[in-house]
């Protein structure tokens, strides 16, 4: 029997310094074994748990899509213990990948409609996932218009800049990227993220929004969909609460009857309204 | 042959044959404690007087530290994490109560769901046979029959018995159970008044076990409505978050789990943790979603009695075995605290 604990060994092919307080790292990560590769069969919104011998397991997004192929990408905030050994660990390291674990963003109703994704800060991992993957060729056709804003602090603390210009220069991503004030050489949007999320206004009719960010992005960016249209059950969210397991067992991480590795990491705000607030 | 007797007198022998085909495991007394250890003899077993265990025996299964994976430093497989789980020995137990076997039957709910089975329990679990005996003095503790169960519930257990004084009546209830009591040489096949003797004692024991609260109000507020009730800061405001009560339960099941160093590698160990801790929750932000105890002393009972009803078809995740009432310091009282619930 397969022991879901047990962690698959990849090996750290590249990493990426991805802000300008270098407190954000990618890891490209690639498995050792093929089989392994075939078995991690994921779908964007879905996390793993990075393994540190010696330090222990942390769960972090997916922000690769299964579309780019057989790699796996993870963004790493240096947090405490386990992401700080992680950020130390050079190309080449072995490490341990556990997963994909959770549910992942609703693509199934998402499918036909417009989607709106909106994100801030370090939580836009899973949210590039989700783009890539709609974007993709063979997926594109399924989706209506697809409208993403994103916003950082300032142009340094934006993830994934080449990913970002790339995108900037289709015609079928309405494209707003923000950052909170003027920057020398920034010539994008300049705003918060619920402020711009009201100037671009993205239609509620046949839509699905994700959001995404720190909880002050996401507490006044709501009324904003609320004002739009968007009901609770159009307006998508990915939660995060301390884990251990991450396969629903060990009792760690509960909302209320839902465990948020298992049954979430995604949530419609319409259910979120019949759980408790304890995330 | 559902029913066979067993004279008491032949305990030795039982406990002899049954040596022979796997580990024998009986309660036996430790200091003041009273735990589920290898016998080799009927005289090692504490059965005079016998109520209950003091901690739960699910660290029969589950253990309070257990090694999960280990690694390497060099070589080859450095710094990949391997399973190297030992077959688990056979075991057979004696004389565990019918409430911890229930408990049994609900972490097996909990360590397999519909995605994931956690063979760390089953592997030791199913190496085990479990024959149980019925309660026929149930402590001043004790509520079982309040939680959907009873003294002499056979839920969980693989052989009932029954304390006829001079006999014990063996109720196999499942294969295993069936082939331990075949293999015994001085088993016999019992009077129909040994059998009216057991109900007997099951009806009595059943009757002293009055039910003390319901849990109808539960089941039907819903999980905010119970949530927000107004008893949780009543409830919390003696507790002192020890845990005390999480490690004696047998159904509490929450763990951590931690990567111990030595020179030459290390290992992933899992080790007991409680809700009832402020570590359990906090963010490494420093947020905490159960920043104070009402909010942690709610999520062990919402928990129980609300939150694995709702996803385990209606099992209540309490049995009534009553030790956290027996041992909690500032004895907050379960019973209490479900009736406040359910008002
Ligand atoms: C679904 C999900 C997705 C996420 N995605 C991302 C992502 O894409 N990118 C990202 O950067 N972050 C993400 N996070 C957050 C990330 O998991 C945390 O930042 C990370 O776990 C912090 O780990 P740390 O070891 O650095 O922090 P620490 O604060 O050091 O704690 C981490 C672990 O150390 C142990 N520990 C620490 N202190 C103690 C103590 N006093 N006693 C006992 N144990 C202790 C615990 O085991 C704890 O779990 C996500 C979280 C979730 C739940
Ligand atoms: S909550 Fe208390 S009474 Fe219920 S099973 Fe656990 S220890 Fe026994
Ligand atoms: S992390 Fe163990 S139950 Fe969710």
């Amino acid at each position: 029997m397969k022991n879901p604990y047990l962690p698959y060994p990849v090996r750290i092919e590249k990493t990426v310094i991805e802000t300008e307080d270098r407190n954000i790292k990618s890891f490209k990560l690639v498995f050792l074994n093929d089989d392994d590769c075939k078995t991690f069969d994921y779908t964007p919104g879905q996390f793993a748990q990075l393994s540190v011998t010696g330090k222990g397991e942390i769960p972090i997004g997916i922000a690769s899509s299964p579309t780019e192929g057989d790699h796996l990408l993870f963004t790493v905030n240096k947090m405490g213990v386990v992401t700080t050994a992680l950020h130390n660990l050079i190309e080449g390291s072995i490490m341990g990948v556990r997963g994909p674990l959770g549910n992942s963003y609703p693509f199934d109703k998402m499918k036909g409609k417009d989607v709106t994704i909106i994100g801030g800060g370090y939580a836009f991992t899973t949210l590039r996932a989700t783009i890539v993957y709609m974007l993709d060729k063979k997926n594109r056709a399924d989706f209506g218009k697809i409208t993403l804003i994103y916003g950082a602090r300032t142009p340094g603390m934006l993830l994934y800049k080449d990913t970002l210009a790339e995108w900037s220069k289709r015609d079928d991503i309405n494209y707003n990227v923000t950052v909170d004030r003027d920057a020398p050489g920034w010539t994008g949007r300049v705003g918060f993220v619920p402020a711009v999320t009201e100037q671009v206004a993205p239609s509620s009719k046949n839509a699905i929004a994700v959001i995404c960010g720190p909880p002050v992005m996401i507490k006044y960016t709501l009324p904003v969909m609320i004002k739009l249209g968007f009901t609770p059950e159009q307006t998508i969210t990915s939660l995060e609460n301390r884990m251990k397991c991450g396969i629903g067992i060990c009792g760690r991480c509960n909302v209320g009857p839902e465990y948020v590795c298992k049954d979430g990491p995604v949530f419609s705000m319409a259910q979120l309204k019949e759980m408790p607030q304890e995330y | 042959m559902e029913y066979m007797r067993l004279n008491k007198k032949n305990m030795a022998v039982f406990i002899e044959e049954l040596g022979r085909t796997c580990e024998v495991w009986g309660p036996v007394k430790e200091g003041e404690q009273v735990k589920y250890a290898p016998v080799s003899n009927a005289t090692d077993m504490a059965l005079d007087g016998f109520k209950n265990s003091t901690m739960s025996p699910k660290e029969i299964f589950f253990p309070q530290s257990e090694k999960m994976l280990s690694f390497r430093r060099e070589g080859e497989d450095a710094n990949i994490y391997r399973d190297e789980q030992a077959q688990p020995t056979k075991k057979a137990i004696f004389g565990i109560r019918p409430c911890d076997a229930r408990a049994f039957r609900i972490l097996d709910m909990i360590f397999k769901n519909d995605q994931f089975t956690d063979n760390y329990w089953f592997s030791k679990r199913d190496a085990t046979t479990l024959v149980g005996l019925g309660c026929t003095e149930p402590c001043s503790t004790c509520f079982c029959t309040s939680v959907n169960s009873h003294p002499f519930d056979e839920k969980g257990l693989d052989v009932l018995v029954s304390d006829l004084g001079e006999h014990y009546l063996f109720k196999a209830l499942t294969k295993k159970g069936r082939e331990l009591v075949a293999g015994i040489s001085v088993m016999r096949e019992p009077s129909d008044a040994n059998i009216e003797a057991h109900m007997v004692l099951r009806k009595k024991a059943e009757d002293v076990m009055t039910v003390q609260f319901g849990t109808d109000k539960v089941k039907d507020k819903t999980v905010l409505e119970l949530f927000n009730e107004d008893c949780w800061t009543g409830i919390s405001e003696p507790c002192l978050n020890c845990s005390t009560c999480s490690y004696v339960c047998p159904t509490c099941h929450c763990f951590d789990i931690q990567d111990e160093v030595s020179k030459e590698g290390g290992e992933r160990v899992r080790n007991w943790e409680s809700c009832m801790t402020w570590i359990f929750t906090v963010h490494a932000t420093g947020h905490n979603p159960r920043p104070t105890k009402k909010e942690r002393v709610r999520q062990r009972f919402m928990h129980k009695f609300k939150y694995i009803p709702m996803k385990r078809n209606g099992e209540i995740g309490c049995v009534g075995c009553g030790r956290c009432v027996a041992l909690c310091p500032v004895n907050i009282d379960i019973r209490e605290v479900v009736k406040q619930m359910n008002s």
